[in-house]
């Protein structure tokens, strides 16, 4: 029988099948600070060792400071939290990747970065947004704290298999149209719960347009769709992205890979338990406009009334959103006034990100009732933008330049934001209270969000153009 | 991780009609700076429980605060109940606040499985049943909810309804197994899995 990509890595991590369940291989294990120590903690507990230390990674993330390279920049709580996985990491000899140093940065920006995922490999992160290596063809999904500690001491999860969904994001993208508007307006089609269970696989034309960091993003959100994972196929892209990256393999090892990369694809004939297809060509520049991400619209679509929708559940979270996002009806985003933007995260954090934010910025000053932020998502990034000179640009415009962290799309550390903020930000979840206890978030592309801190509303990228 | 078991719960329950709620509503992110699994409880559901940053000021109008819930141990919900981020933090404030079983619509399936792996039974009913359920604790507060793991039956007065949940979720709720304990016996298989990769990972 023909077999999807899923299919494929799935099936060529299986150790043993227990019941319902199987046990599967993980090639590859990120850790940060914030869930891991309870996991290393029932480790030291019961006296049990970390199976696999060479496949397993941490850094510093969600919990630092964007302004001090200070461990306690942020507080005794996180810095604790920050020591504790220092100190976990050496004890069990996981390299760590602490603050301050080149590599360090956000677990989904770093790792990539480093050569660390690759096709075929079963990926995971006590982070949701692990789906974000799914660009490699790589079987990558986020995990809870228990599981974090079951990898760590055995190197395998207990997992039921998925069911698979297709996404063709068939033709060309228009310009100004980002990897970002695909995977909002994927999720405004199928819904925030549209792919819970499932394992998406992307292709159509513009997914295989697309550089790897553009699919990164696309993979990212999955878990906004309520998926399990998201995977692309890899092609020459995926191989020239990682040929001579630090942890990518050298020499015979590289062309045996590549060899079996190649493999990894969907075969002609196999079978979806869910196709949904996009055009590409019918995505405007999106931006949400409730509270959670499948509550979104192109940029000159009127907001929406509780009554356009049929479904009585869609019906009510419209009312409680409106509400919270204090919008109505009908109301043009041009016309809503935004007071930040937070430009970053695992989802726009890149340095393909900072540039798409930086070729807006330099045609105009950050407005004056709007605070915007550029956080690189590592030091990678950040070293990178400022060699193109990127950082200068986004000062000179008015825009803050911070150190590599998650920053502002969770507020774990000082940057978030207050009751009645709204900002146009480029990171993953607009929730109620996800940036700040009362404060309000619209999910953009980075050039949208470029675009709404000079105009200190909603604009249109696509008439920035050149 | 847990290795008491669970088999039957009765107790009252508090109603949370909506869907959607995500895990930065049932545990937002300040709280996740802690290194242990406990003290959570308290600041479950933090932003829509307290009028005030300091947990001071209950907010009389949440249900959790309510007079008629208060010593609730089971938690009714809607559709999507525990979407968003991976953060255990959201079963461990939920037990921790005394909850022994959620009952939605449906369920984020990274939530789903952080409530297995820590005694908290997740239940999903239809719409239908969930409309009964929410509308028994309207109508009386002190309605007692069975939650039987094994029948795999929720009752409440005259209803019950039947309820699915896999197999293996099942037994590992009811005997409360060390899960990296059982899999440590297959060190073996591991072991020989690991010699037959590849030598580039």
């Amino acid at each position: 029988m023909a077999k999807t990509l899923y299919d494929k890595v799935w099936q060529a991590h299986i150790i043993d099948q227990i019941g319902e369940d199987s046990l599967i291989y993980i090639d590859r294990h990120l850790i940060h600070e914030v869930t891991s120590p309870q996991a290393f903690a029932g480790l030291n507990e019961k006296g049990r060792k970390v199976r696999r230390p060479d496949r397993t990674v941490g850094t510093m993330d969600h919990s630092i400071s964007t302004r001090s390279l200070a461990i306690d920049a942020c507080g005794p709580a996180n810095a604790l939290q920050l020591q504790t996985l220092a100190k976990n990491c050496e004890e069990h000899g996981i390299q760590l990747f602490p603050v301050g140093h080149q590599k360090q940065g956000i677990v989904h920006v770093m790792g990539p970065e480093l050569g660390l995922i690759q096709p075929g490999m079963t990926v995971v992160c006590g982070d949701s947004h692990t789906a974000t290596h799914g660009a490699f063809g790589a079987l990558a999904f986020g995990i809870g704290t228990s599981q974090v500690e079951h990898v760590l001491a055995t190197q395998t999860l207990k997992q039921s298999r998925a069911k698979s969904m297709l996404i063709n994001v068939n033709g060309k993208l228009p310009v100004g149209i980002t990897a970002k508007d695909i995977i909002l307006a994927i999720i405004g089609k199928i819904g925030h719960a549209g792919a819970t269970g499932h394992v998406i696989e992307y292709a159509g034309e513009a997914i295989r347009d697309l550089s790897m960091e553009e699919r990164m993003t696309v993979c990212n959100m999955s878990i906004e769709a309520g998926a399990k994972a998201g995977l692309v196929a890899p092609d020459e892209k995926t191989f020239a992205y990682l040929e001579g990256r630090e942890y990518a393999p050298k020499g015979q090892d590289w062309e045996d890979a590549v060899a079996y990369w190649k493999t990894l694809y969907t075969e002609e004939g196999a079978t979806f338990d869910t196709v949904v297809e996009l055009e590409a060509a019918d995505i405007a520049p999106q931006v949400t406009w409730g509270t959670n991400p499948g509550q979104v619209i192109g940029v000159n679509t009127p907001v929406p009334a509780p009554e356009d929708f049929s479904d009585p559940i869609e019906k009510e979270s419209a009312v409680k959103a409106l509400e919270y996002m204090g919008l109505k009806p009908g109301e043009k985003l041009a016309d809503v006034a935004v007071n930040h933007v937070f430009i970053g995260s695992c989802t726009n954090g890149r340095i393909e990100d900072m540039r798409a934010a930086a070729q807006i910025a330099k045609r105009g000053k950050v407005a004056d009732s709007v605070t915007a932020i550029v956080v690189p998502g590592s030091g990678n990034v950040k070293r990178q933008a400022e060699a193109e000179g990127l950082d200068k640009i986004f000062i000179d415009a008015g825009f803050e330049w911070r150190l590599p962290g998650c920053s502002m799309c969770l507020g774990m550390n000082d940057d978030k934001l207050v009751a009645g903020d709204r900002c146009a930000s480029t990171s993953n979840r607009n929730f109620e209270g996800r940036q700040g206890r009362g404060a309000r978030t619209h999910l953009v592309s980075p050039a949208m969000a470029a675009a709404a801190a000079i105009t200190g509303r909603f604009a249109d990228v696509r008439d920035y153009q050149e | 991780m847990s290795e008491q078991g669970f088999t039957q719960h009765t107790g009252i329950a508090a109603p949370l009609d909506q869907a959607n709620v995500d895990t930065d509503q049932i545990i937002p992110k300040q709280f996740l700076t802690g290194v242990t699994r406990a003290g959570y409880g308290k600041h479950l559901f933090h932003d829509w429980r307290y009028l005030d940053l300091e947990e001071k000021e209950p907010n009389p109008a949440f249900a959790l605060n309510k007079p008629e819930h208060k010593g609730a141990s089971i938690l009714l919900a809607r559709e999507n109940f525990g979407c968003g981020s991976s953060r255990e933090h959201a079963p461990w404030a939920l037990a921790d606040f005394g909850f022994k079983t959620v009952i939605a619509t449906s369920f984020a399936d990274i939530f789903y499985g952080n409530c297995i792996n820590n005694q908290l039974v997740p239940v999903a009913l239809s719409s239908e049943q969930m409309d009964a359920l929410f509308a028994a604790v309207k109508a009386n507060p002190a309605t007692q909810i069975t939650v039987d793991l094994p029948a795999q039956t929720v009752s409440a007065g005259d209803e019950s309804f039947t309820f699915d949940i896999a197999e293996h979720h099942k037994t590992n709720l009811i005997k409360g197994l060390d899960a990296i304990g059982q899999t440590l016996e297959l060190t073996n298989k591991i072991e020989t899995f690991e010699s037959n990769q590849p030598t580039w990972l």
